[in-house]
Protein backbone atom coordinates (compact mmCIF):
# COMPACT_ATOMS: atom_id res chain seq x y z
CA UNK A 1 0.00 0.00 0.00
CA UNK A 2 2.83 2.36 0.99
CA UNK A 3 4.82 1.53 -2.16
CA UNK A 4 1.74 2.15 -4.26
CA UNK A 5 1.23 5.51 -2.58
CA UNK A 6 4.92 6.38 -3.16
CA UNK A 7 4.58 5.44 -6.82
CA UNK A 8 1.53 7.65 -7.14
CA UNK A 9 3.33 10.63 -5.56
CA UNK A 10 6.21 10.18 -8.00
CA UNK A 11 3.82 10.19 -10.91
CA UNK A 12 2.08 13.35 -9.67
CA UNK A 13 5.49 15.00 -9.29
CA UNK A 14 6.36 14.07 -12.85
CA UNK A 15 3.05 15.47 -14.16
CA UNK A 16 3.63 18.77 -12.36
CA UNK A 17 7.21 18.94 -13.67
CA UNK A 18 5.99 18.32 -17.19
CA UNK A 19 3.39 21.08 -16.93
CA UNK A 20 6.02 23.61 -15.64
CA UNK A 21 8.70 22.72 -18.23
CA UNK A 22 6.19 22.21 -21.05
CA UNK A 23 8.49 19.86 -22.93
CA UNK A 24 7.39 16.85 -24.85
CA UNK A 25 10.59 14.77 -24.60
CA UNK A 26 10.30 14.34 -20.88
CA UNK A 27 10.34 10.66 -19.88
CA UNK A 28 9.59 9.01 -16.58
CA UNK A 29 11.51 5.83 -15.76
CA UNK A 30 12.12 5.41 -19.50
CA UNK A 31 8.40 5.33 -20.41
CA UNK A 32 6.65 7.39 -23.07
CA UNK A 33 4.15 10.11 -22.18
CA UNK A 34 0.97 8.18 -23.14
CA UNK A 35 1.85 5.06 -21.18
CA UNK A 36 2.75 7.14 -18.17
CA UNK A 37 -0.66 8.77 -18.32
CA UNK A 38 -2.41 5.39 -18.47
CA UNK A 39 -0.35 4.09 -15.59
CA UNK A 40 -1.12 7.16 -13.55
CA UNK A 41 -4.87 6.85 -14.09
CA UNK A 42 -4.88 3.12 -13.34
CA UNK A 43 -2.94 3.56 -10.15
CA UNK A 44 -5.06 6.49 -9.07
CA UNK A 45 -8.20 4.43 -9.63
CA UNK A 46 -6.77 1.47 -7.72
CA UNK A 47 -5.73 3.70 -4.87
CA UNK A 48 -9.16 5.32 -4.60
CA UNK A 49 -10.81 1.91 -4.82
CA UNK A 50 -8.65 0.46 -2.07
CA UNK A 51 -9.24 3.51 0.09
CA UNK A 52 -13.01 3.33 -0.36
CA UNK A 53 -13.17 -0.50 -0.02
CA UNK A 54 -10.77 -0.61 2.90
CA UNK A 55 -13.49 -1.04 5.51
CA UNK A 56 -15.35 -3.60 3.44
CA UNK A 57 -12.23 -5.63 2.76
CA UNK A 58 -11.25 -5.50 6.40
CA UNK A 59 -14.73 -6.67 7.43
CA UNK A 60 -14.62 -9.36 4.77
CA UNK A 61 -11.31 -10.68 6.06
CA UNK A 62 -12.65 -10.68 9.62
CA UNK A 63 -15.84 -12.40 8.45
CA UNK A 64 -13.82 -15.18 6.81
CA UNK A 65 -11.85 -15.45 10.05
CA UNK A 66 -15.12 -15.71 11.98
CA UNK A 67 -16.32 -18.56 9.78
CA UNK A 68 -13.11 -20.52 10.23
CA UNK A 69 -12.98 -19.83 13.95
CA UNK A 70 -16.19 -21.87 14.16
CA UNK A 71 -17.96 -19.14 16.08
CA UNK A 72 -20.76 -20.71 18.09
CA UNK A 73 -23.27 -17.90 17.53
CA UNK A 74 -22.69 -17.96 13.78
CA UNK A 75 -23.09 -21.70 13.48
CA UNK A 76 -26.18 -21.85 15.69
CA UNK A 77 -27.82 -19.29 13.38
CA UNK A 78 -26.79 -21.29 10.27
CA UNK A 79 -28.11 -24.50 11.83
CA UNK A 80 -31.45 -22.90 12.75
CA UNK A 81 -31.81 -21.51 9.21
CA UNK A 82 -31.16 -24.90 7.67
CA UNK A 83 -33.56 -26.57 10.13
CA UNK A 84 -36.39 -24.14 9.38
CA UNK A 85 -35.90 -24.01 5.63
CA UNK A 86 -35.30 -27.78 5.49
CA UNK A 87 -38.53 -28.51 7.40
CA UNK A 88 -40.41 -26.05 5.18
CA UNK A 89 -38.97 -27.75 2.12
CA UNK A 90 -40.15 -31.17 3.31
CA UNK A 91 -43.64 -29.73 3.86
CA UNK A 92 -43.63 -27.95 0.50
CA UNK A 93 -42.46 -31.12 -1.28
CA UNK A 94 -45.04 -33.35 0.42
CA UNK A 95 -47.77 -30.94 -0.69
CA UNK A 96 -46.33 -29.57 -3.92
CA UNK A 97 -45.17 -32.75 -5.69
CA UNK A 98 -48.57 -34.56 -5.45
CA UNK A 99 -50.43 -31.37 -6.40
CA UNK A 100 -48.12 -30.88 -9.39
CA UNK A 101 -48.50 -34.55 -10.37
CA UNK A 102 -52.31 -34.45 -10.18
CA UNK A 103 -52.54 -31.18 -12.12
CA UNK A 104 -50.06 -32.54 -14.66
CA UNK A 105 -51.82 -35.84 -15.24
CA UNK A 106 -55.53 -35.38 -14.55
CA UNK A 107 -58.08 -33.55 -16.62
CA UNK A 108 -60.58 -31.59 -14.53
CA UNK A 109 -62.74 -28.53 -14.68
CA UNK A 110 -60.75 -25.36 -13.90
CA UNK A 111 -57.34 -26.96 -14.51
CA UNK A 112 -56.18 -23.89 -16.43
CA UNK A 113 -57.12 -21.63 -13.52
CA UNK A 114 -55.25 -23.88 -11.05
CA UNK A 115 -52.13 -23.72 -13.25
CA UNK A 116 -52.41 -19.91 -13.52
CA UNK A 117 -52.82 -19.60 -9.73
CA UNK A 118 -49.78 -21.83 -9.11
CA UNK A 119 -47.69 -19.85 -11.59
CA UNK A 120 -48.80 -16.55 -10.02
CA UNK A 121 -48.05 -17.80 -6.51
CA UNK A 122 -44.51 -18.70 -7.58
CA UNK A 123 -43.74 -15.02 -7.34
CA UNK A 124 -45.61 -14.29 -4.10
CA UNK A 125 -44.03 -11.35 -2.22
CA UNK A 126 -42.61 -12.82 1.02
CA UNK A 127 -43.76 -9.81 3.07
CA UNK A 128 -47.34 -10.34 1.89
CA UNK A 129 -47.14 -14.01 2.92
CA UNK A 130 -45.64 -12.96 6.25
CA UNK A 131 -48.42 -10.46 6.82
CA UNK A 132 -51.08 -13.05 5.94
CA UNK A 133 -49.72 -15.57 8.43
CA UNK A 134 -49.16 -12.86 11.02
CA UNK A 135 -52.87 -11.98 10.86
CA UNK A 136 -53.71 -15.69 10.95
CA UNK A 137 -51.53 -16.52 13.96
CA UNK A 138 -51.81 -13.27 15.91
CA UNK A 139 -53.64 -13.44 19.21
CA UNK A 140 -56.87 -12.12 17.69
CA UNK A 141 -56.48 -14.09 14.46
CA UNK A 142 -58.44 -17.23 13.59
CA UNK A 143 -55.48 -19.47 14.48
CA UNK A 144 -54.32 -17.35 17.40
CA UNK A 145 -55.24 -20.11 19.84
CA UNK A 146 -52.30 -22.15 18.52
CA UNK A 147 -49.91 -19.62 20.04
CA UNK A 148 -47.22 -20.15 17.43
CA UNK A 149 -46.61 -16.55 16.37
CA UNK A 150 -42.92 -15.63 16.83
CA UNK A 151 -41.92 -19.28 16.88
CA UNK A 152 -39.97 -21.49 14.46
CA UNK A 153 -43.25 -23.33 13.68
CA UNK A 154 -44.79 -20.15 12.26
CA UNK A 155 -41.62 -19.58 10.22
CA UNK A 156 -41.76 -23.12 8.83
CA UNK A 157 -45.43 -22.66 7.84
CA UNK A 158 -44.76 -19.31 6.14
CA UNK A 159 -41.79 -20.72 4.23
CA UNK A 160 -43.80 -23.81 3.27
CA UNK A 161 -46.43 -21.49 1.78
CA UNK A 162 -43.71 -19.68 -0.17
CA UNK A 163 -41.98 -22.79 -1.52
CA UNK A 164 -45.06 -24.94 -2.19
CA UNK A 165 -46.27 -23.09 -5.33
CA UNK A 166 -42.75 -23.26 -6.80
CA UNK A 167 -42.45 -26.99 -6.14
CA UNK A 168 -46.03 -27.62 -7.37
CA UNK A 169 -45.77 -25.50 -10.53
CA UNK A 170 -42.38 -26.90 -11.54
CA UNK A 171 -43.49 -30.46 -10.67
CA UNK A 172 -46.55 -29.92 -12.84
CA UNK A 173 -44.35 -28.90 -15.76
CA UNK A 174 -42.08 -31.88 -15.08
CA UNK A 175 -44.93 -34.39 -14.99
CA UNK A 176 -46.75 -32.82 -17.95
CA UNK A 177 -43.60 -33.03 -20.04
CA UNK A 178 -43.24 -36.78 -19.45
CA UNK A 179 -44.08 -38.57 -22.69
CA UNK A 180 -47.74 -39.66 -22.80
CA UNK A 181 -46.39 -42.97 -24.05
CA UNK A 182 -45.02 -43.67 -20.54
CA UNK A 183 -48.57 -43.76 -19.17
CA UNK A 184 -49.80 -45.95 -22.02
CA UNK A 185 -46.77 -48.23 -21.77
CA UNK A 186 -47.21 -48.66 -18.01
CA UNK A 187 -50.89 -49.47 -18.60
CA UNK A 188 -50.08 -52.04 -21.32
CA UNK A 189 -47.58 -53.69 -18.97
CA UNK A 190 -50.31 -54.13 -16.39
CA UNK A 191 -49.84 -51.15 -14.08
CA UNK A 192 -52.79 -50.03 -11.96
CA UNK A 193 -53.72 -46.31 -12.17
CA UNK A 194 -51.74 -45.71 -8.96
CA UNK A 195 -48.71 -47.60 -10.28
CA UNK A 196 -48.96 -45.58 -13.51
CA UNK A 197 -48.89 -42.30 -11.55
CA UNK A 198 -45.89 -43.59 -9.59
CA UNK A 199 -44.10 -44.50 -12.81
CA UNK A 200 -44.71 -41.06 -14.32
CA UNK A 201 -43.32 -39.42 -11.16
CA UNK A 202 -40.28 -41.71 -11.28
CA UNK A 203 -39.72 -40.78 -14.95
CA UNK A 204 -39.94 -37.08 -14.03
CA UNK A 205 -37.67 -37.56 -11.00
CA UNK A 206 -34.82 -35.35 -12.14
CA UNK A 207 -37.08 -32.44 -13.01
CA UNK A 208 -38.98 -32.89 -9.75
CA UNK A 209 -35.70 -32.86 -7.83
CA UNK A 210 -34.83 -29.64 -9.65
CA UNK A 211 -38.22 -28.23 -8.57
CA UNK A 212 -37.48 -29.09 -4.93
CA UNK A 213 -34.01 -27.55 -5.13
CA UNK A 214 -35.49 -24.39 -6.69
CA UNK A 215 -37.97 -24.23 -3.80
CA UNK A 216 -35.09 -24.45 -1.32
CA UNK A 217 -33.23 -21.70 -3.14
CA UNK A 218 -36.28 -19.47 -2.77
CA UNK A 219 -36.76 -19.93 1.00
CA UNK A 220 -33.20 -20.11 2.29
CA UNK A 221 -32.59 -16.55 1.07
CA UNK A 222 -36.00 -15.21 2.14
CA UNK A 223 -36.25 -12.54 4.87
CA UNK A 224 -39.64 -10.75 4.72
CA UNK A 225 -42.01 -13.50 5.81
CA UNK A 226 -39.87 -15.02 8.55
CA UNK A 227 -39.06 -11.61 10.00
CA UNK A 228 -42.77 -10.84 10.36
CA UNK A 229 -43.90 -14.19 11.78
CA UNK A 230 -40.66 -15.13 13.55
CA UNK A 231 -39.82 -11.80 15.14
CA UNK A 232 -36.03 -12.32 14.94
CA UNK A 233 -35.72 -13.46 18.56
CA UNK A 234 -32.08 -14.12 19.51
CA UNK A 235 -31.34 -17.82 19.85
CA UNK A 236 -34.92 -18.79 19.04
CA UNK A 237 -36.10 -17.42 15.69
CA UNK A 238 -33.02 -15.55 14.50
CA UNK A 239 -31.88 -17.01 11.19
CA UNK A 240 -29.22 -16.03 8.66
CA UNK A 241 -31.20 -13.52 6.63
CA UNK A 242 -32.83 -11.76 9.60
CA UNK A 243 -29.45 -11.59 11.37
CA UNK A 244 -27.85 -10.01 8.30
CA UNK A 245 -30.61 -7.35 8.25
CA UNK A 246 -30.26 -6.67 11.98
CA UNK A 247 -26.46 -6.64 12.16
CA UNK A 248 -26.28 -4.32 9.14
CA UNK A 249 -28.58 -1.89 10.95
CA UNK A 250 -26.32 -2.10 14.00
CA UNK A 251 -23.21 -1.55 11.90
CA UNK A 252 -21.78 -4.95 12.81
CA UNK A 253 -20.67 -5.90 9.36
CA UNK A 254 -18.41 -8.77 10.37
CA UNK A 255 -21.19 -11.14 11.47
CA UNK A 256 -23.46 -9.90 8.66
CA UNK A 257 -20.78 -10.49 6.05
CA UNK A 258 -19.87 -13.88 7.54
CA UNK A 259 -23.48 -14.99 7.24
CA UNK A 260 -23.68 -13.42 3.79
CA UNK A 261 -20.70 -15.52 2.66
CA UNK A 262 -22.33 -18.67 4.06
CA UNK A 263 -25.64 -17.79 2.37
CA UNK A 264 -23.99 -17.19 -0.99
CA UNK A 265 -22.04 -20.45 -0.59
CA UNK A 266 -25.27 -22.35 0.15
CA UNK A 267 -26.93 -20.75 -2.90
CA UNK A 268 -23.93 -21.73 -4.99
CA UNK A 269 -24.08 -25.33 -3.74
CA UNK A 270 -27.83 -25.41 -4.43
CA UNK A 271 -27.28 -24.15 -7.96
CA UNK A 272 -24.46 -26.60 -8.65
CA UNK A 273 -26.70 -29.41 -7.36
CA UNK A 274 -29.54 -28.16 -9.59
CA UNK A 275 -27.25 -28.07 -12.59
CA UNK A 276 -25.94 -31.57 -11.91
CA UNK A 277 -29.43 -33.00 -11.36
CA UNK A 278 -30.63 -31.51 -14.64
CA UNK A 279 -27.52 -32.85 -16.35
CA UNK A 280 -28.18 -36.36 -15.02
CA UNK A 281 -31.79 -36.06 -16.21
CA UNK A 282 -30.66 -35.29 -19.73
CA UNK A 283 -28.08 -38.10 -19.81
CA UNK A 284 -30.21 -40.67 -18.02
CA UNK A 285 -29.01 -42.67 -15.03
CA UNK B 1 -56.66 -69.50 -22.48
CA UNK B 2 -57.86 -65.99 -23.20
CA UNK B 3 -59.74 -65.13 -26.38
CA UNK B 4 -60.88 -61.73 -27.63
CA UNK B 5 -63.80 -60.86 -29.86
CA UNK B 6 -65.07 -57.57 -31.25
CA UNK B 7 -68.76 -56.89 -31.77
CA UNK B 8 -69.86 -53.91 -33.82
CA UNK B 9 -66.90 -51.75 -32.82
CA UNK B 10 -66.96 -48.14 -34.01
CA UNK B 11 -64.65 -45.28 -33.09
CA UNK B 12 -64.76 -41.64 -34.10
CA UNK B 13 -61.99 -39.04 -33.90
CA UNK B 14 -63.06 -35.43 -34.45
CA UNK B 15 -66.45 -36.55 -35.76
CA UNK B 16 -64.91 -38.86 -38.38
CA UNK B 17 -65.23 -42.64 -38.21
CA UNK B 18 -61.88 -44.34 -37.82
CA UNK B 19 -63.47 -47.73 -37.21
CA UNK B 20 -66.93 -48.65 -38.40
CA UNK B 21 -68.92 -51.63 -37.18
CA UNK B 22 -66.02 -54.05 -36.89
CA UNK B 23 -66.79 -57.53 -35.66
CA UNK B 24 -64.32 -60.35 -35.39
CA UNK B 25 -63.59 -63.30 -33.13
CA UNK B 26 -59.90 -64.03 -32.75
CA UNK B 27 -59.04 -67.65 -32.15
CA UNK B 28 -56.63 -68.56 -29.42
CA UNK B 29 -52.98 -69.36 -30.24
CA UNK B 30 -53.00 -68.03 -33.80
CA UNK B 31 -51.01 -65.23 -35.41
CA UNK B 32 -53.16 -62.57 -37.05
CA UNK B 33 -51.80 -59.81 -39.25
CA UNK B 34 -53.92 -56.75 -39.81
CA UNK B 35 -53.07 -55.06 -43.11
CA UNK B 36 -54.46 -52.01 -44.81
CA UNK B 37 -53.53 -48.56 -46.08
CA UNK B 38 -52.38 -45.76 -43.78
CA UNK B 39 -55.30 -44.39 -41.77
CA UNK B 40 -57.41 -47.50 -42.28
CA UNK B 41 -57.74 -47.92 -38.50
CA UNK B 42 -55.23 -50.71 -37.79
CA UNK B 43 -53.66 -49.06 -34.72
CA UNK B 44 -57.07 -48.01 -33.36
CA UNK B 45 -58.33 -51.57 -33.77
CA UNK B 46 -55.37 -52.87 -31.77
CA UNK B 47 -55.75 -50.25 -29.06
CA UNK B 48 -59.45 -50.98 -28.66
CA UNK B 49 -58.99 -54.76 -28.76
CA UNK B 50 -56.34 -54.45 -26.04
CA UNK B 51 -58.68 -52.31 -23.91
CA UNK B 52 -56.27 -49.41 -23.96
CA UNK B 53 -59.02 -47.27 -25.46
CA UNK B 54 -62.81 -47.73 -25.22
CA UNK B 55 -64.89 -47.97 -28.39
CA UNK B 56 -67.62 -45.38 -29.07
CA UNK B 57 -70.02 -48.11 -30.16
CA UNK B 58 -69.98 -51.88 -29.80
CA UNK B 59 -68.04 -53.89 -27.27
CA UNK B 60 -64.94 -56.00 -26.78
CA UNK B 61 -65.37 -59.26 -24.93
CA UNK B 62 -62.79 -61.61 -23.50
CA UNK B 63 -63.45 -65.29 -22.92
CA UNK B 64 -61.60 -67.95 -21.02
CA UNK B 65 -63.04 -71.23 -22.21
CA UNK B 66 -66.76 -70.69 -22.05
CA UNK B 67 -66.78 -67.94 -19.40
CA UNK B 68 -66.65 -64.23 -20.13
CA UNK B 69 -63.91 -62.32 -18.32
CA UNK B 70 -64.66 -59.00 -16.67
CA UNK B 71 -62.52 -56.11 -17.88
CA UNK B 72 -60.29 -55.27 -14.92
CA UNK B 73 -56.63 -55.04 -14.02
CA UNK B 74 -56.30 -58.83 -13.78
CA UNK B 75 -57.51 -59.12 -17.36
CA UNK B 76 -55.17 -56.33 -18.49
CA UNK B 77 -52.29 -58.32 -17.03
CA UNK B 78 -53.10 -61.28 -19.26
CA UNK B 79 -52.38 -59.30 -22.45
CA UNK B 80 -50.03 -56.58 -23.66
CA UNK B 81 -49.49 -54.17 -26.53
CA UNK B 82 -46.24 -53.05 -28.14
CA UNK B 83 -46.29 -49.66 -29.85
CA UNK B 84 -44.65 -48.94 -33.22
CA UNK B 85 -42.27 -46.43 -31.64
CA UNK B 86 -41.90 -47.83 -28.15
CA UNK B 87 -41.55 -45.55 -25.15
CA UNK B 88 -38.77 -46.84 -22.94
CA UNK B 89 -38.26 -45.92 -19.32
CA UNK B 90 -35.28 -43.71 -18.51
CA UNK B 91 -33.40 -46.49 -16.73
CA UNK B 92 -31.42 -49.63 -17.52
CA UNK B 93 -32.46 -52.36 -19.95
CA UNK B 94 -32.81 -54.70 -16.96
CA UNK B 95 -35.18 -52.38 -15.09
CA UNK B 96 -37.23 -51.80 -18.25
CA UNK B 97 -37.76 -55.52 -18.64
CA UNK B 98 -38.47 -56.20 -15.00
CA UNK B 99 -41.02 -53.37 -14.57
CA UNK B 100 -44.04 -55.48 -15.51
CA UNK B 101 -42.80 -58.40 -13.41
CA UNK B 102 -42.15 -56.26 -10.35
CA UNK B 103 -45.63 -54.70 -10.39
CA UNK B 104 -46.99 -58.26 -10.52
CA UNK B 105 -45.01 -59.05 -7.38
CA UNK B 106 -42.92 -61.90 -8.82
CA UNK B 107 -40.10 -63.33 -6.73
CA UNK B 108 -36.55 -62.22 -7.43
CA UNK B 109 -35.54 -65.70 -8.62
CA UNK B 110 -38.45 -65.91 -11.00
CA UNK B 111 -37.67 -62.43 -12.35
CA UNK B 112 -33.97 -63.25 -12.89
CA UNK B 113 -34.80 -66.52 -14.63
CA UNK B 114 -37.32 -64.97 -17.02
CA UNK B 115 -35.20 -61.90 -17.80
CA UNK B 116 -32.15 -63.96 -18.65
CA UNK B 117 -34.12 -66.17 -21.06
CA UNK B 118 -35.82 -63.22 -22.78
CA UNK B 119 -32.62 -61.22 -23.13
CA UNK B 120 -30.99 -64.20 -24.84
CA UNK B 121 -33.95 -64.40 -27.23
CA UNK B 122 -33.80 -60.72 -28.20
CA UNK B 123 -29.97 -60.73 -28.17
CA UNK B 124 -29.61 -57.88 -25.72
CA UNK B 125 -27.77 -59.73 -22.96
CA UNK B 126 -24.67 -57.56 -23.39
CA UNK B 127 -26.78 -54.40 -22.94
CA UNK B 128 -28.43 -55.44 -19.68
CA UNK B 129 -26.95 -52.60 -17.61
CA UNK B 130 -27.05 -49.97 -20.34
CA UNK B 131 -29.54 -47.09 -20.21
CA UNK B 132 -32.42 -48.02 -22.49
CA UNK B 133 -32.53 -44.55 -24.02
CA UNK B 134 -29.04 -45.04 -25.46
CA UNK B 135 -30.06 -48.08 -27.55
CA UNK B 136 -30.42 -48.02 -31.33
CA UNK B 137 -33.87 -48.07 -32.97
CA UNK B 138 -33.70 -51.80 -33.62
CA UNK B 139 -32.51 -52.54 -30.09
CA UNK B 140 -35.27 -50.36 -28.66
CA UNK B 141 -37.91 -52.31 -30.55
CA UNK B 142 -36.39 -55.59 -29.41
CA UNK B 143 -36.36 -54.37 -25.83
CA UNK B 144 -40.01 -53.32 -26.08
CA UNK B 145 -40.86 -56.77 -27.38
CA UNK B 146 -38.81 -58.40 -24.64
CA UNK B 147 -40.57 -56.26 -22.03
CA UNK B 148 -43.89 -57.56 -23.33
CA UNK B 149 -43.09 -61.26 -23.82
CA UNK B 150 -41.33 -61.59 -20.47
CA UNK B 151 -44.80 -61.20 -18.95
CA UNK B 152 -45.89 -64.37 -20.77
CA UNK B 153 -49.18 -62.80 -21.89
CA UNK B 154 -51.96 -64.83 -23.45
CA UNK B 155 -52.63 -62.18 -26.11
CA UNK B 156 -49.91 -59.95 -27.60
CA UNK B 157 -50.84 -56.96 -29.74
CA UNK B 158 -47.97 -55.73 -31.93
CA UNK B 159 -48.52 -52.44 -33.72
CA UNK B 160 -46.14 -52.46 -36.68
CA UNK B 161 -43.32 -54.09 -34.69
CA UNK B 162 -40.78 -53.89 -37.52
CA UNK B 163 -41.60 -50.49 -38.98
CA UNK B 164 -38.42 -48.59 -39.89
CA UNK B 165 -36.10 -51.40 -38.77
CA UNK B 166 -33.11 -52.77 -40.65
CA UNK B 167 -33.32 -56.32 -42.10
CA UNK B 168 -31.19 -57.79 -39.29
CA UNK B 169 -33.58 -56.48 -36.60
CA UNK B 170 -36.60 -57.61 -38.67
CA UNK B 171 -35.19 -61.16 -38.78
CA UNK B 172 -34.61 -61.18 -35.02
CA UNK B 173 -38.14 -59.94 -34.28
CA UNK B 174 -39.73 -62.39 -36.70
CA UNK B 175 -37.73 -65.21 -35.09
CA UNK B 176 -39.02 -64.16 -31.67
CA UNK B 177 -42.62 -64.15 -32.96
CA UNK B 178 -42.17 -67.62 -34.48
CA UNK B 179 -40.55 -68.80 -31.25
CA UNK B 180 -43.58 -67.63 -29.29
CA UNK B 181 -45.85 -69.70 -31.48
CA UNK B 182 -43.79 -72.80 -30.77
CA UNK B 183 -43.52 -72.02 -27.08
CA UNK B 184 -46.27 -70.55 -24.91
CA UNK B 185 -48.57 -70.12 -27.94
CA UNK B 186 -50.14 -66.76 -27.18
CA UNK B 187 -52.56 -65.19 -29.61
CA UNK B 188 -50.60 -62.61 -31.60
CA UNK B 189 -52.44 -59.81 -33.33
CA UNK B 190 -50.08 -57.59 -35.28
CA UNK B 191 -50.47 -54.82 -37.79
CA UNK B 192 -47.96 -54.50 -40.59
CA UNK B 193 -47.35 -52.78 -43.90
CA UNK B 194 -45.02 -55.53 -45.03
CA UNK B 195 -46.98 -58.02 -47.19
CA UNK B 196 -44.08 -60.50 -47.23
CA UNK B 197 -43.91 -60.41 -43.46
CA UNK B 198 -47.65 -60.97 -43.25
CA UNK B 199 -47.24 -63.99 -45.54
CA UNK B 200 -44.25 -65.29 -43.57
CA UNK B 201 -45.80 -65.05 -40.14
CA UNK B 202 -49.58 -65.01 -40.25
CA UNK B 203 -52.04 -67.81 -39.79
CA UNK B 204 -54.82 -65.43 -40.72
CA UNK B 205 -54.92 -62.01 -42.38
CA UNK B 206 -57.43 -59.20 -41.89
CA UNK B 207 -57.70 -56.45 -44.48
CA UNK B 208 -58.90 -53.15 -43.09
CA UNK B 209 -60.07 -50.35 -45.37
CA UNK B 210 -61.45 -47.00 -44.16
CA UNK B 211 -62.27 -48.44 -40.75
CA UNK B 212 -64.02 -51.57 -41.97
CA UNK B 213 -62.79 -55.17 -42.06
CA UNK B 214 -63.20 -55.73 -45.79
CA UNK B 215 -61.68 -59.18 -46.08
CA UNK B 216 -60.08 -61.93 -44.00
CA UNK B 217 -58.80 -65.40 -44.56
CA UNK B 218 -55.98 -67.82 -43.93
CA UNK B 219 -52.64 -66.40 -45.05
CA UNK B 220 -52.17 -68.95 -47.82
CA UNK B 221 -55.61 -68.36 -49.29
CA UNK B 222 -55.69 -64.63 -48.73
CA UNK B 223 -52.59 -63.82 -50.71
CA UNK B 224 -53.75 -66.06 -53.57
CA UNK B 225 -57.30 -64.83 -53.64
CA UNK B 226 -58.50 -62.42 -50.96
CA UNK B 227 -62.02 -62.48 -52.35
CA UNK B 228 -62.23 -58.71 -52.29
CA UNK B 229 -61.29 -56.31 -55.05
CA UNK B 230 -59.83 -53.63 -52.74
CA UNK B 231 -57.78 -56.21 -50.84
CA UNK B 232 -56.52 -57.64 -54.12
CA UNK B 233 -55.50 -54.23 -55.40
CA UNK B 234 -53.81 -53.50 -52.05
CA UNK B 235 -51.74 -56.67 -51.86
CA UNK B 236 -50.72 -56.41 -55.51
CA UNK B 237 -49.67 -52.80 -55.07
CA UNK B 238 -52.29 -51.45 -57.44
CA UNK B 239 -54.19 -49.48 -54.84
CA UNK B 240 -53.36 -45.80 -54.99
CA UNK B 241 -54.27 -44.18 -51.67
Amino acid sequence: MLNLFQHLINLMYYKTLKRVQGDSFCVYHGKRDASVKTEFLSLAFLFVLLYVMHDILKSFAEAVGLIFSFNRELYSIILLSLKISGSALIGASLLGVPIGAIVGMKRFFGKGIVISVLNTFMGLPPVAVGLFFYLLFSRRGPLGFLGILYSPSAMVIAQTALAMPIVAALSHSAVASVDKGIRHTAATLGATPFQTVKKVIVEARYSIMAAVIAGFGRIIAEVGAILIVGGNIDGYTRVMTTTIALETDKGNFVLALGLGIVLVTISLIVNIALHRVQGIGVQGD
Amino acid sequence: MLKVSLSGISKKYNGRYVLKDCSYAFEQGKIYTVIGPNGSGKSTLLRIASSLEPPDEGHVTYHDGSSTIENNIMLMRRMTLVFPTPTLFNTTVFKNITYGLRIRGLSRNDVAHRVERVLMDVRLMDKINQNALTLSTGERQRLALARAIVLEPEIIFLDEPTASLDPHSVVIIEDIIRGLKKGSQPTIIMSTHNMFQAQRLADRVLFLYEGTIEADGSAAEFFDNPGDDKAWRFITGKMVY
